[in-house]
């Protein structure tokens, strides 16, 4: 405050501008960059929809015919016991499709990530070539990777638990390697020193840290991969999809809102019960280590 | 006690409660873990017995695998399709076309979604919602536009628009707004309050307050979230064709369900080559971005 420039107080805003000009930098100089990164970003936006052929007219026509169709599916109703408890089979099913395909995956990428994070200098070349291999597996979505495995085992829920495994193994064998990776070394070189062998390094001093993380993000994928086995069926994969697709296209509206409000209590329910794990498993072995 | 004496010990009156107490806090250890794995293990036969899991089906026919991949990388006349790129390539200016298609697709569906989570972020925020109703009510919205797949919505838009990229396009942004309002409301969330109080004391209103209080904290992340849904965006935009919505799916399912064999792998490799491409720009653009808000 003692340094303050004794007019600072009269001083308004047009002569504060004009004697320090270069305080006050227009609005080109300081955001140009921004402004231009926008307004380009905006231009191929409406570049975009023009391609795309959306006109006023047609969306306006889209979105009252969305509508009539939002109101046809009220109330939600899937007309019967007899088709609810169908609708709960399949829904079953895509839980089971997601569970099963979320541990086939993290029991394949395990092994692989243990070894490949273990001796990383030993196996360069290997390391190099299976993360290549597990990027090329991420970048085919699951519904790919289903209509693939339909052409090996046939339709059905089992495609639909193949795919997911597939699709994750490449995610979980990139997050645990990580995680082995980012471990400590000083349990493992405790065992070690009081005369345990590789295995007991591993069993002791590894896993013990490890394991916690590896079986929380296997919880958090087996949330998602529940969504994601709720569509898998669109494709015959097994699954509430089939009947999603089915219901739409017979223009049934009142069993997709009910189908569609299933899928969300189910939903619901998984990430509550795996949120309420992943805070046992976490907290608790946590506590224990400290 | 000397240096030769043997290891300090207690006594075993008091030795004897500590060892019963490790026993136990082991013993509570290893019950815990045996229930759960035998819940577990429960569920995985519940699981398979839903699922139709049959080991001898698969054991059966797990050599179709290798078989099926071997034939997609071969031609008609039953070469290597490395032998005759040409042919096997032979749609390629088709293909990149709905590539970029599908590309297109993921960006407005990026983009208009985007814009949607940003403008409903703030509303969802805990200490920037301007009320608690609204709050709910963003939040409850954000939450249902995420949690119903894309490819429901690319089904239903079908029916109100049309065949073609638009319903594609709507159905990415909804699922999109979803996702990223609620990582965009988190990010606003984690702010430093003390600008906004700033502003608001020399008496900005709400959107001013945003507008030079927030924005300039949150704007990077923003943006790099939006980039890294991008990615995302550019793998779903690859099926939205399986239910008519646009991009490469369509021609990629009509290939496999009739078996054009060759052009599948064609496909699969160009959409591969696209995805990785489009992972390694935005990697490269999204560490400048968070570069930008921590200087070194």
């Amino acid at each position: 405050m003692t340094n303050r420039s004794p007019h600072a107080d009269d001083l308004d805003p047009v002569t504060a501008r004009t004697r320090f000009p270069r305080s006050f930098p227009s609005p080109l100089q300081s955001h140009g960059a921004a402004m231009a990164i926008f307004l380009s970003l905006s231009g191929v936006l409406a570049w975009g929809y023009s391609i795309v052929g959306v006109s006023p007219m047609r969306f306006l026509e889209g979105i009252g015919k969305l509508g009539s169709i939002a109101l046809l599916m009220l109330p939600p109703d899937t007309g019967g016991w007899a088709k609810f408890l169908t609708y709960l089979y399949a829904l079953a099913e895509t839980v089971a499709i997601a569970l099963l395909g979320t541990l086939a995956a993290a029991i394949v990428a395990f092994p692989v990530a243990l070894l490949a994070s273990r001796n990383v200098l030993a196996n360069r070349v290997v390391h190099f070539a299976s993360r290549r291999i597990l990027d090329c597996v991420r970048g085919v979505d699951e519904l790919i990777w289903a209509l693939v495995w339909i052409n090996v085992v046939g339709l059905g829920p089992f495609a639909g638990v193949l795919a997911i495994a597939t699709a994750n193994a490449g995610i979980f064998g990139k997050l645990f390697s990580e995680a082995i990776e980012a471990s400590g070394r000083g349990p493992v070189e405790g065992v070690l020193s009081t005369g345990g062998n590789d295995g007991h390094a591993v069993r002791y001093g590894l896993l013990p840290q490890v394991v916690p993380v590896l079986l929380s993000q296997v919880l958090y994928y087996f949330e998602s991969n529940t969504r994601s086995a709720t569509i898998i069926g669109i494709v015959g994969a097994g699954g509430i999809g089939l009947h999603i697709s089915e219901q739409i296209r017979m223009l049934e509206y009142q069993h997709v809102s009910a189908i569609i409000l299933m899928i969300l209590v189910a939903v619901a329910l998984i990430d509550r019960l795996s949120s309420g794990l992943r805070l046992a498993i976490v907290g608790t072995r946590a506590a224990g280590r400290a | 006690m000397g240096m030769h004496g043997a290891i300090a010990r207690l006594p075993d009156g008091q030795l004897d409660p500590l060892r019963d107490a490790y026993r136990a806090a082991v013993a509570a250890r290893r019950r815990r873990t045996l229930v759960g794995s035998a819940i577990l293990l429960a569920a995985v036969l519940v699981a398979g017995g839903v699922a139709e899991i049959d080991l001898r089906r698969v054991a059966e026919n797990i050599h179709r695998l290798p078989d099926y991949v071997a034939r997609i990388f071969t031609l008609d006349d039953g070469r290597p399709v490395w032998r005759d790129p040409a042919e096997w390539m032979w749609g390629v200016g088709y293909w990149t076309r709905l590539l970029g298609e599908t590309v297109l697709i993921a960006y407005l569906g990026t983009a208009t979604g985007a814009v949607l989570g940003f403008f409903l972020c703030f509303f969802a925020s805990a200490n920037l919602a301007p009320g608690g109703w609204t709050r709910v009510a963003s939040r409850r919205c954000l939450e249902f536009c995420r949690t119903v797949p894309e490819l429901v919505f690319a089904l239903l838009f079908v029916q109100a628009f049309g065949l073609g990229p638009l319903p594609g396009v709507l159905a990415i942004s909804i699922h999109t707004a979803g996702a990223l309002g609620k990582l965009f409301a988190e990010v606003v969330e984690n702010i430093d309050m003390r600008p906004v109080e700033g502003a608001k004391s020399c008496g900005a209103s709400w959107s001013q307050a945003i507008r030079y209080a927030v924005m300039p904290q949150v704007a990077s992340n923003l943006a790099s979230y939006a980039l890294l849904r991008f990615e995302i965006n550019v793998r779903g935009a690859a099926v939205m064709g399986f239910v008519g919505a646009g991009g490469i799916g369509q021609d990629l399912i009509e290939a496999i369900r009739k078996f054009y064999y060759p052009d599948v792998s064609a496909m699969l490799v160009l959409i591969i080559l696209c995805v990785t491409a489009i992972d390694l720009a935005t990697e490269r653009l999204r560490h400048r971005l968070l570069g930008w808000e921590h200087p070194r």
